[in-house]
């Protein structure tokens, strides 16, 4: 299992264990993590999945694809370390990852 | 107007859902008008993930989400479905009759013995960009689509996004506004690639002015647009001088005027029963992702079983009385007949 940790907008942490292969974006629903609404189902075709990654955590988690970074323009206050939660995969070399809830989705 | 459309079901929602009901209700004789906010059939299917593949459709291990639609029309033509689109039902009173009159948010009136909501997430709007106080300005210096180029002459006008409609409004409105200011979050476009390099070349005769960054605030008073803040560019924070702004930010789904209706609600979902889908008012029906009851998934093929039973019950509201005999596709030589196919 790998240790994500979700930051809402009012500060609460959620620490959870999640699957690899998972998506930041599913661990986020399955635990009722304020925040997330990902209206799509995770088909990359609404950006309200959006989080910023930890600054510690920007080069693993890596770039959005062309096809997220159009949908990022549908977000909320995007920042250059934005992405879609459900375009980013669990793995091991995640354990660890600290996300943070915008203050609203889109 | 032109009139009152008179049908025997009213479908609000021409998603997957919608889509079958007119199978199911056609087996019964009973002819459809779909209405849909969308100018297309499909709903979620056709506007948000059409190339996604849908593994979950039994018979097909895999089809793409246009692919079930295409399948879908091709499967109802039998029974010659009429469709609105570009319209989002805003009104339903009851009729003396028993039946219901719907009127769109463009005064067309439909009459109609039933009335089934496969409406999904709700109908799709523009999303409001999240500005602070833009919505002082909407609908007087701030629109979200242009019905008349004309309200944008000799204005300056901030265009937001970077999408089709941005690129195809910047291009259009260009003759006709005072000045163009294109604003985008960064100097990619998802617009198609012609229409970026025209409106590049503008700017580079000074036609019109593309900034990178985000609208970040706007000024002026009783509802006349006077300036807009921009940031996040690599000019750094800069005011535009405009008195009409157009935001394109993709849409979102909303109830909308549904809720309106006097029809009990559960969380803006429909709450219906299990063996007829019907909501709280008798005669109004609701299908697919738009309604709940214990144990509710929200799949397609949930919404496919769910119009089947509700069919029957639609046939029962219209046709008190009348027997009505089950039958297969397979051997029914009358349900071939309709579906206009020989066993």
């Amino acid at each position: 299992m790998t240790k994500l940790t979700f930051i809402a907008h009012d500060g609460t942490h959620f620490d959870v264990d999640a699957e690899n292969g998972s998506t930041v974006m599913e661990n986020a629903i399955r635990n009722a993590v304020p925040g997330i609404e990902a209206e799509c189902g995770g088909a990359c075709a609404c950006a309200t999945c959006h989080v910023y990654v930890d600054e510690a955590w920007t080069a693993e988690v890596g770039e959005p694809e062309a096809m997220e970074e159009d949908m990022l323009d549908f977000a909320y206050e995007v920042q250059p370390n934005s992405r879609l939660s459900c375009q980013i995969k669990v793995r091991d070399a995640l354990d660890g990852l600290i996300v943070r809830v915008p203050e609203r989705q889109g | 107007m032109t009139g009152i459309i008179s049908t025997d079901v009213l479908i609000v929602g021409a998603g997957p859902v919608g889509l079958f009901a007119v199978f199911e209700l056609g087996l019964l004789d009973l002819k459809c008008h779909l209405i849909d906010i969308l100018d297309k059939p499909g709903g979620q299917c056709a506007e948000l993930y059409p190339e996604k593949p849908i593994y979950d459709i039994p018979g097909w291990p895999s089809i793409s989400a246009q692919g079930l639609v295409d399948k879908l029309l091709e499967q109802v033509a039998p029974f010659k479905p009429d469709f609105t689109y570009n319209r989002m039902v805003s009104s339903l009173e009851k009729l003396d009759d028993g039946g219901f009159r719907v009127t769109t948010d463009e005064n067309e009136v439909f009459e109609a013995k039933v009335v089934v909501i496969a409406a999904g997430g709700g109908s799709f709007q523009p999303k409001r960009p999240p500005i602070p106080g833009i919505e002082a300005y909407e609908g007087t210096s701030v629109f979200y689509s242009v019905r008349r180029m004309e309200d944008f002459r000799s204005h300056d006008l901030v265009i937001v996004g970077g999408g089709d409609s941005a690129l195809d409004w910047t291009l259009n409105l260009q003759p006709v506004a005072k000045s163009v200011t294109l604003v985008h979050r960064r100097p990619e476009f998802r617009a198609a690639p012609d229409s970026v390099n025209k409106m590049y070349a503008m700017q580079e005769m000074k036609q019109l002015e593309f900034r990178v960054g985000q609208v970040a605030g706007l000024t002026g008073a009783d509802g006349q647009l006077a300036s807009a803040t921009i940031k996040g560019g690599p000019d750094g924070d800069i005011e535009v001088s405009c008195t009409r702004m157009l935001p394109f930010f993709g849409l979102t789904m909303k109830l909308g005027p549904i809720a309106e209706w006097g029809l009990n609600l559960h969380e803006n979902l429909i709450p219906v029963d299990t063996e007829k889908f019907q909501t709280s008012v008798p005669g109004i029906f609701a299908v697919g992702d738009i309604n709940w009851y214990p144990g509710k998934l929200k799949l397609i093929l949930s919404g496919f079983h769910e119009v089947a039973l509700m069919a029957q019950a639609a046939k029962r509201v219209i046709s008190p009385g009348e027997r009505i005999v089950f039958q297969y596709t397979t051997s029914s030589t009358s349900l071939q007949k309709k579906l206009g196919v020989t066993g």
